[in-house]
């Protein structure tokens, strides 16, 4: 009689697709996952704790550090949380700032995303291309705030610099081009056999597993809920554009993947309108120079390339939050991974977990 | 030349010659690995929008691989405690003897050419079949999972792909009515194999691909699932027996590829004051450039699309191909 044997196979914390320092432990049979025990922590920093003994201007660098790859809706969802609970009114300009970096990350996020689930996928070119127009993003980021990744850019009640001269012209230059590279990025990828096959039907949930789970961003839009904040919710200035929520019916990673890539093109929407009602006047609200927020609480959600990003502030009216919460979409996202990879190919880990989109520090706080 | 002196009474001067001769194989095949990866790291280079190797040697990176390998030559050479120590070290030597045994029966031109045997088709098969067990031995004797995973892959794979490899070859010899490689270039004289056997042509690319381990068919060492595959417990210059076997036998496929499909040195009408030599790189060159162009552009497939790939699609067309030649050969001698 032959007798087969579980092997438990530690992947990670060293391992190149796991985005970072995610492990995961799983028992195989042959190449099939019996069990799959991901294990994080790895890359926690404790922000939330850190928070309770710093000023709300001085958390803004530490959410920068949360989801890496798009600070600037962190930023946001903080400011916007303590302008909430202090109901400052936000100048229009600062608005439109804020909103065209945030779609610039957005944009800057997905790019990263695409380039590295191919790469994950085995194919090497198109993460250098990814590269190519995300540094062109990353670049007119730089020019705006100074940094290239950890951004510091938001403040409580507007943003910290106002749009250097020409800096509006390059953005609509950037939107055209970005089109033009995104129809090459079909042409080489989304068409191809291999990639199709791959992807499609690998990792599905349904709709209400998904809604179980807890998932959010293009992983809930892949099963056809048409569930985006900037629509449903609007926040910021986000109701003063026309834009579309691209949803999927199908819930497997090659729907995630469509839901991204057509999110790209709607952030271009948003990012051609934004350019041209973008107004003049002040960039930062009255604020007073030390903020102490009123006494109480209070919870904002916003949307991320990721997900839902919240943000929770327990107030005790001190400069210091009481108790300062990040829902971290990549956190919740992550969830689901267990349960996906039951009974799939080992070859498939790497599909599905690529397919939830992570960004470790966001999953480990 | 070569043949002539195989079959001239023994004597130390030919012995001599002979030796030179080989020693200049030697140094042409080493010469190719050092600039067909240096070449291969330019194109891919040129194809992602980077300028590649560009320090070493002059702004071309000429020296650029002769210091990666002196640097993998001094690293230090470990062993897993846990390894299977004998098979460990064998490994890498069984990976990689066979990969210059099949350079023996290859023709370059027709003068220069070392074994000239009867079934120099069936022999490169065979002996390239051996470096299977290399990787094998490899994956097992190294003791980690992820070789293990590795090793396996590499064996299900070079099975399965090996089978298509020699039945899209049947055709070829169908019409040459001979497994030997200079009666197969010298019936190429008018039309190229390519033309008259384009399915075979394209089973053969495929599966040479799959054999030599590259994009899209690289699963025994998949960098972003087994780290590395079989060899992810080698290091130092064990490491360097595998990565230039893997390029000596790219070097022997492309040579293969030529002389099969391409006419080897033949030259095209009217352009035959060209030497043979230069006809035979130029198109050994365009192969190659094919196998790099085939790695940059697409993505892995997976281990169990690759083995259905393989049985259900390669390995009927490939026999439909031989019914297929022979029937057409029929009705030609007819006439």
């Amino acid at each position: 009689m032959l007798r087969t044997e579980e092997m438990l196979l530690n992947v990670g914390p060293q391992h190149p697709s796991t985005h970072g320092v995610f492990r995961l432990v799983i028992k195989i049979d042959g190449e099939i996952i019996k069990e799959a025990t991901p294990v994080i922590g790895y890359l926690h920093r404790g922000t939330e704790k850190l928070a309770e003994n710093l000023q709300y201007t001085q958390i803004i660098p530490y959410t920068d550090r949360l989801d890496y790859l798009a600070a600037m809706t962190n930023n946001y969802v903080l400011c916007h949380a303590v302008e909430t609970m202090m109901a400052i009114e936000v100048p229009d300009r600062a608005e439109y700032l804020r909103v065209i970096a945030m779609e610039l990350g957005r944009v800057a996020s997905h790019l990263v995303w695409w380039g590295t689930y191919l790469l994950d996928i085995g194919a090497t070119s198109p993460f250098l291309y990814a590269f190519r127009e995300r540094e062109m993003i990353v670049n007119l980021l730089t020019e705006l705030s100074g940094a290239r990744l950890t951004f510091n850019y938001m403040r409580v009640g507007g943003v910290k610099w106002d749009a250097p001269e020409g800096w509006i012209e390059k953005v609509a230059e950037f939107v055209p081009y970005m089109r033009e590279q995104l129809a090459g990025y079909h042409e080489l990828v989304t068409g191809n056999e291999i990639f199709v096959n791959r992807v499609k039907g690998v990792g599905i949930y349904t709709k209400e597993e998904a809604l179980q789970y807890s998932l959010s961003g293009a992983n809930l839009r892949c099963t056809g809920v048409k569930w985006d904040l900037r629509k449903n919710e609007p926040y910021s200035i986000y109701d003063r554009f026309t834009f579309d929520v691209p949803t999927r019916e199908e819930g497997d990673a090659f729907s995630r993947y469509h839901c991204r890539m057509e999110e790209i093109e709607e952030s271009l929407k948003i990012l051609e309108q934004a350019v041209v009602q973008f107004p003049e006047g002040p960039i930062l609200a009255k604020v007073p120079k030390i903020i102490k927020v009123p006494k109480g609480e209070a919870f904002v959600r916003i949307e991320s390339p990721r997900g839902e990003i919240g943000c929770y502030i327990a107030s005790e009216g001190k400069k210091e939050p009481y108790r300062l919460k990040f829902r971290r979409p990549s956190f919740y996202n992550l969830q689901i991974l267990p349960k996906l990879l039951e009974g799939e190919n080992m070859a498939n880990l790497i599909t599905i977990l690529g397919a939830i989109d992570i960004v470790l520090g966001e999953v480990d706080g | 030349m070569i043949k002539d002196l195989l079959h001239s009474a023994p004597s130390l001067l030919n012995f001599g010659i002979y030796f030179g001769l080989a020693v200049l194989l030697l140094f042409v095949v080493l010469g190719f690995v050092t600039y067909g990866i240096l070449s291969e790291r330019k194109i891919m280079g040129f194809m992602q929008l980077r300028i590649g190797p560009n320090q070493i040697g002059g702004k071309w990176g000429l020296l650029q691989t002769v210091a990666d390998v002196l640097k993998l030559l001094i690293k230090e050479d470990t062993i897993p405690k846990k390894a299977d120590r004998p098979l460990y070290i064998l490994a890498p030597v069984i990976a990689f003897a066979p990969a210059f045994m099949v350079l023996a029966t290859l023709p370059f031109t027709d003068a220069f050419q070392f074994a000239d045997i009867g079934v120099g088709l069936l022999y490169y098969v065979a002996i390239s079949g051996i470096s299977t067990i290399g990787i094998v031995t490899a994956g097992w004797a190294s003791n980690n999972k992820y070789s293990l995973i590795g090793g396996m892959r590499a064996a299900a794979q070079m099975i399965s792909y090996e089978i298509p490899l020699v039945m899209s070859l049947v055709g070829i010899v169908l019409l040459t009515g001979s497994l030997n490689l200079n009666d197969i270039v010298a019936a190429q004289e008018k039309v190229w194999f390519i033309f008259l056997q384009p399915i075979a042509f394209i089973i053969f690319m495929i599966a040479s691909v799959a054999e030599l381990n590259r994009v899209p068919f690289d699963l025994p060492e998949a960098e972003s699932e087994l780290v590395a595959g079989y060899h992810v417990e080698y290091s130092g210059f064990r490491w360097a027996f595998f990565m230039l076997s893997e390029y000596v036998y790219m070097f022997a496929m492309a040579t293969l590829t030529t002389v099969l499909f391409l006419g080897g040195w033949n030259s095209i009408p009217f352009l035959d004051f060209i030497p043979q030599a230069i006809w035979f790189g130029l198109k050994f060159s365009a192969v190659f450039y094919i196998l790099v162009w085939i790695r940059v552009t697409f993505p892995r497939l997976r281990a169990d699309q690759l083995m259905e790939f393989g049985w259900k699609v390669l390995l009927p067309v490939a026999l439909a191909n031989i019914f297929l030649t022979a029937i057409i050969k029929e009705i030609v001698n007819l006439f």
